[in-house]
């Protein structure tokens, strides 16, 4: 599935009152199945990017379109739903829900997206990233490279068609980097899938044939 | 995964808060129908047409009271009537049928009220309903010394057919016990009414026991009172005692004498001047002439008669609605501050499960979905609250039943269910609802960004 952004705007309001802007992005796009990997400073607006394509927050300006569809001009609950059917969602700090199992958690993924919920699909997705002892075990229960692999599953779960990956490697350890990397990009070449993902990694980006680095596409002040 | 689901997750995951509030509820919904049930059996037990006699004829008293002892044998007799006015009643025509009772002591066993009554009294249905005829294992209750026994007396008594039984005098531990031994000839079955715990023994037989029979220049003094007679003179007095011997023989039983050598156990007629009845049931032609009856013997002399339902309506209007209303509310109470005491453990809960929120927010779920596991949390600890509640409070009822029954004479069916619990599950559903409201909307407004963030 493709990505345009196209004269997307996003500013925070500050404490004080003053608006804080963040992105300005006049143009950026991707191929469908393509695998970009996307380098930033820290506080440089790479997560509120993630979260303006993803639907979580709302550009002020702009228009985001994902395989056609302008995800800036849905209303929320539409967006909601795109996301939960279309996109998925790695994030840095895994984010899974700690009442729940692995399996659950990945279950979690499909209840949303107004599927059936595919316990045979979640176990296969599970077994795929190596956690097939690990099905009935709760995060705690588990290492954080287990609770990264569990939400990669949980965001291939619904067939996405664009993969929004946010620094999955940060928080494990480098033996562990790799693997994750290596799933992600392999999860998605094999099911067409297109790969956004923000690291500041070198060894990460060095991997990928499209880096872009934010700074040189994006002007909030401007 | 459906929303319920999600939501009972997130209860386990609280299991000691969720346990604690879910039980607070439990215990609120468990006392309101204890009361509920417990209210209701008094209810139907006091408020009910008890018995199929359309009056009570007693002493004038407290009509409550003459109620209370002659259907439920709950209270102390007012005072006794004159034989004679038994048999006035007895052939009046606006009267049917008239059954004498006599009361006061108890079985020496396990202090059993004793009652002594003719035999036309089994004959006819007791209460309204079939289930309230008397049906009797045993033979027929005719003689004197006879006896019919409720199952409870028999059941705790061990008593048979055959067994041989004595009277406490007066119903009180510490008084004589008499000599004369009544024979079981019969064992009522289970009615649910008051009859399951009392000893019906034959009135003649009532009157023989020693101290049961006045003495007779007594008697007839109490008597020519009762009907406003001129009292004897000494010589009147002598030559009616004389009278009276010489017709019936001479057995005063209530004279002060050893017991040895003495046959107690004798049965032989009593004078009717001897004999008291402490009221009267009456069946009357029609229920007008019930009404002029009633109204004749209140403008009259030393007697009433009352429809039972009346006092009983009474007592229940003055005294247990307003309990009933008490502890209603009480217990309502309860169940608002447990409700109020699930909102606080969710709210609390609610700012450590933002960021939660926030990652189903981030998969997909939308504003209301959250609202809606929310909600859903609230309504599974109430509702799952109540139902607990409501099997502790039937469960109380059952445990209870028995000892209520030793205490106070009321029979109570533990599975009695009163319509009024219905109402709880939609008042619950409601109150949970108002409970997960706030913390529904926390959850609905969720910053998804910002909650992911921190």
């Amino acid at each position: 599935m493709s990505l345009e952004l196209k004269n997307v705007k996003k500013a925070y309001r500050e404490p004080g009152g003053q608006q804080l802007p963040v992105l300005n992005i006049a143009e950026f796009k991707m191929k469908t199945g393509e695998q970009v990997v996307l380098v930033g400073s820290s506080g440089g607006g790479k997560t509120t990017l993630l979260n303006v394509i993803a639907g979580i927050t709302a550009a002020d300006e702009g228009d985001v379109v994902i395989g056609g569809t302008n995800v800036a001009k849905l209303s929320e609950p539409a967006r909601d739903r795109f996301r939960a059917e279309r996109i998925g969602y790695v994030f840095q700090t895994f984010n899974l829900l700690p009442a729940f199992t692995a399996l659950e958690n990945v279950l979690l993924g499909m209840s949303f997206g107004g599927q059936k919920a595919d316990k045979a699909r979640a176990t296969d997705l599970l077994k795929q990233v190596g956690l097939s002892h690990r099905l009935h075990h709760k995060p705690a229960q588990m290492s954080v490279g287990e609770q990264q692999r569990t939400s990669v599953a949980r965001a291939l779960v619904n067939t996405p068609r664009l993969l929004l990956a946010d620094e999955p490697t940060a928080n494990v350890d480098s033996a562990n980097q790799q693997n994750i990397l290596d799933l992600l990009r392999k999860s998605c070449r094999d099911s067409g899938v297109s790969l956004l993902l923000v690291t500041h990694a070198p060894e990460v980006a060095s991997q990928f044939d499209r880096v872009e680095k934010l700074s040189d596409f994006n002007r909030p002040q401007g | 995964m459906n929303l319920a689901t999600i939501s009972w997750k997130n209860i386990r995951q609280r299991s000691l808060a969720s346990s604690l509030t879910t039980l607070s509820v439990a215990l609120g919904v468990m006392l309101m129908v204890a009361v509920l049930v417990l209210v209701a059996i008094l209810e139907s037990t006091f408020s009910q047409r008890s018995i199929n006699y359309d009056l009570i004829a007693g002493p004038k008293g407290d009509p409550l009271q003459l109620v209370l002892n002659t259907v439920y044998h709950v209270s102390p007799p007012i005072e006794n009537l004159p034989y004679r006015f038994y048999q006035d009643l007895a052939t009046d025509k606006r009267v049917e049928v008239a059954i004498p009772l006599a009361m006061g002591d108890v079985t020496e066993e396990g202090g059993f009220a004793i009652v002594g009554t003719i035999p036309e009294f089994f004959k006819i249905p007791y209460a309204p309903g079939k289930d309230h005829d008397f049906r009797i294992k045993g033979t027929e209750f005719y003689q004197p010394f006879d006896a019919y026994i409720g199952y409870r007396v028999a059941m705790e008594n061990n008593w048979k057919v055959g067994s041989k039984l004595k009277l406490r005098h007066g119903g009180v531990a510490g008084d004589h016990v008499h000599d004369e031994e009544f024979t079981v000839v019969g064992i009522i079955a289970p009615t649910g009414l008051p009859h399951d715990k009392t000893v019906y023994v034959h009135l003649e037989g009532f009157y023989q026991i020693q101290g049961h029979d006045k003495p007779l220049k007594e008697a007839i003094k109490r008597e020519r009172e009762f009907y406003g007679e001129a009292p004897l003179s000494d010589d009147e007095m002598a030559a009616e005692i004389k009278k009276i011997e010489a017709k019936y023989g001479v057995h005063d039983h209530s004279h002060d004498h050893g017991h040895e050598g003495h046959d107690h156990g004798h049965s032989h007629e009593t004078p009717i001047v001897q004999k008291e009845v402490t009221s009267i049931l009456l069946s009357c032609r029609t229920p007008i002439a019930a009404q002029l009856l009633a109204a004749e013997l209140k403008k009259g002399f030393k007697a009433q008669a009352v429809n039972p339902i009346f006092p009983m309506q009474k007592l229940m209007n003055d005294i247990l609605g307003p309990i009933k209303q008490l502890l209603v509310v009480m217990s309502g109470l309860i169940v608002l501050v447990s409700g109020i005491g699930i909102f606080v453990s969710i709210y609390n809960s609610m700012s450590a499960r933002r960021r939660e929120i926030a990652i189903m927010r981030a998969l997909g779920a939308q504003r209301r979905t959250v609202f809606g596991i929310i909600l859903a949390e609230s309504v599974i600890l109430c509702v799952g609250g109540g139902l607990l509640g409501l099997l502790l409070g039937h469960g109380i009822v059952y445990f209870a039943a028995p000892f209520v029954e030793v205490r106070t004479g009321l029979i109570i069916n533990p599975l009695t269910f009163e319509k009024t619990e219905l109402i709880l599950f939609p008042v619950l559903l409601l109150m949970s609802v108002l409970v997960g409201f706030l913390p529904g909307m926390a959850a609905y407004q969720t910053d998804v960004a910002e909650s992911l963030s921190t």
